[in-house]
């Protein structure tokens, strides 16, 4: 574990180069609170942002739960549909096309302010990435595995779950680690659009209240709520999803 | 009957011919040939790469290539060739996620039959691997990896086995080792072995053919049984004889 006294230590350099900046250049705290101020509102209001912070925790984990079931299910549909296969994965990269910050006024309009938006621009920004490597690595099985199979004598469903799925899984590995970093980009999204509660909803009303250190304080919450996320779900893909070499 | 080992003796009694020619796109492979396995025998194809050993290899066995076959796969007893065989490659030979008994046991659980466990252990005893139930494939070497497969080959208890090249990437030793084994093992059945290694078909093949652009070429073989011994004089010479043959027609093909 030399990784983490080196992040520690990164970490530190940077918060006292922030404490360098505002001695050096006096910005008032309404500009740019020092690193110190920021970690008193953070203390201050620990319960506060915390409130907020497990709403958004709750909507990125159902959109994320929700977004991955879509997107392996589509996947694996597609695998053995090829005509389907070339009418949606067009429209699946032309979904990716349109900038999800576009679409989250109109979710926000018809699933309203509650957590539900939030979860359908999360599930809507993680869709592609998981549906997307997971299907191309369904399709890409090494061709050995296919015929040693089909020699055996097995049918194509158990060649799909025994086979193709099996092979696929660490691109599905690739897919969920995308998403997990997507998906609370996708959750903050909505809560800036329309929302009573959230660390993005938090963040908007700091802001709007010139009160810059609550805005950082939740935007560092943010920040190591995304890096726990990422970190579980790349663990899970490495015991889990990864071939063993 | 079966054997405390896990190995069955089997004794094919069918020849198993395929007639005409394949086509990749509007090319022709080979002219038309007559290309028969004959009964309980091991036959070896040799020839260069691309010459459609492989392509003619993966017709046999039924599975997805890109040559289509004019012409047709007959045995003798009037039976479909398809469901008869097993097959055996170079590479991906296991699948990496299961391990060394479930591996062997992989036909059965494809076709959801009952798995047979105490006999792939048997099996996997027989080829030198007993207590290797757990290990996953990419813990093994490359030769444990080839008498897994080897091992599940013997599982299925086909009548017909296919080899495509499968020792060429082991080192001399574990290859001889390999062929050896292979050979006892799989006695009795008829075997397609294709290689391009004329010292793998000096040692081991019954009958011998080389294929090439020009067509289908069989070469009588020494009288000695197989496996023959890597540097018994008539091997060395057989082994001479068909490099030689395979140099000649890879000069001829130059000059094309």
């Amino acid at each position: 574990m030399t990784a983490l006294p080196r992040a520690l230590l990164i970490i530190l350099i940077l918060l006292l180069l922030w404490d360098f900046l505002i001695r050096l250049t006096g910005l008032p705290p309404f500009i740019l609170p020092s690193p110190w101020q920021v970690a008193q509102a953070l203390f201050n209001n620990a319960s506060l942002i915390g409130q907020h912070a497990l709403t958004t925790l709750g909507e990125v984990i159902l959109g994320l739960l929700v977004g991955s079931f879509l997107g392996m299910t589509t996947a694996l549909y597609l695998t053995h549909a090829p005509s389907a296969r070339a009418v949606l994965r067009p429209i699946l990269v032309f979904s990716q096309a349109i900038p999800v910050f576009a679409l989250a006024p109109l979710f926000t309009l018809w699933l309203g302010y509650g957590i539900t938006s939030k979860i359908a621009i999360a599930v809507l920004i993680i869709y592609f990435p998981v549906t997307s490597a997971f299907l191309d690595g369904l399709l890409n099985t090494p061709q050995g595995y296919l015929d040693q199979a089909q020699v055996m004598g097995a049918n194509r469903w158990t060649i799909l779950l025994r086979v193709r799925l099996p092979a696929a899984l660490p691109s599905l590995g690739s897919g969920l680690r995308l998403a997990a970093v997507y998906a609370p980009i996708g959750a903050v999204i909505g809560e800036w659009v329309g929302a009573s509660r959230g660390l993005g909803y938090l963040m908007l009303l700091a802001n709007g209240r010139v009160k810059i250190d609550l805005m950082f304080a939740s935007l560092i919450v943010l920040a190591l709520l995304s890096l726990c996320l990422h970190t579980l779900v790349d663990r899970f893909a490495r015991h889990k999803l990864d071939s063993p070499q | 009957m079966g054997q405390p080992d896990g190995t069955l003796s089997v004794t094919t009694v069918f020849d198993v011919t395929l007639r005409g020619t394949a086509r990749v796109g509007t090319e022709y492979l080979f002219p038309p040939i007559e290309f028969t396995l004959r009964a309980g025998r091991w036959t070896c194809l040799l020839g260069p790469s691309g010459g459609g050993k492989t392509m003619l290899l993966r017709l046999l066995a039924g599975v997805e290539t890109s040559a289509v076959l004019n012409g047709a796969i007959d045995c003798t007893d009037h039976q479909p060739l398809h469901g008869r065989l097993a097959f055996m490659t170079q590479s991906d030979l296991l699948f990496p996620w299961a391990s060394v008994l479930d591996n062997v046991c992989l036909g059965a659980s494809l076709r959801r039959e009952a798995v047979d466990k105490t006999r792939a252990r048997a099996l996997l005893a027989r080829v030198g691997l007993e207590g290797y139930d757990a290990r996953k494939p990419h813990q093994l070497s490359g030769g444990q990896r080839q008498r897994v497969s080897l091992a599940r080959t013997l599982m299925e208890n086909r009548p017909v086995v296919l080899l495509d090249e499968p020792f060429c990437a082991l080192d001399a030793r574990t290859r001889t080792e390999m062929q050896t084994l292979t050979a006892e093992l799989l006695d009795g059945r008829t075997v397609l072995l294709v290689t391009h290694d004329p010292a793998e078909a000096a040692r081991l093949g019954q009958d011998v053919a080389i294929l090439t652009h020009a067509g289908l070429q069989k070469i009588a073989t020494p009288t000695a049984p197989t496996p023959r011994a890597p540097d018994a004089p008539d091997s060395l010479a057989f082994q001479g004889a068909l490099y030689r043959l395979l140099m000649r027609d890879a000069e001829a093909g130059e000059q094309q």
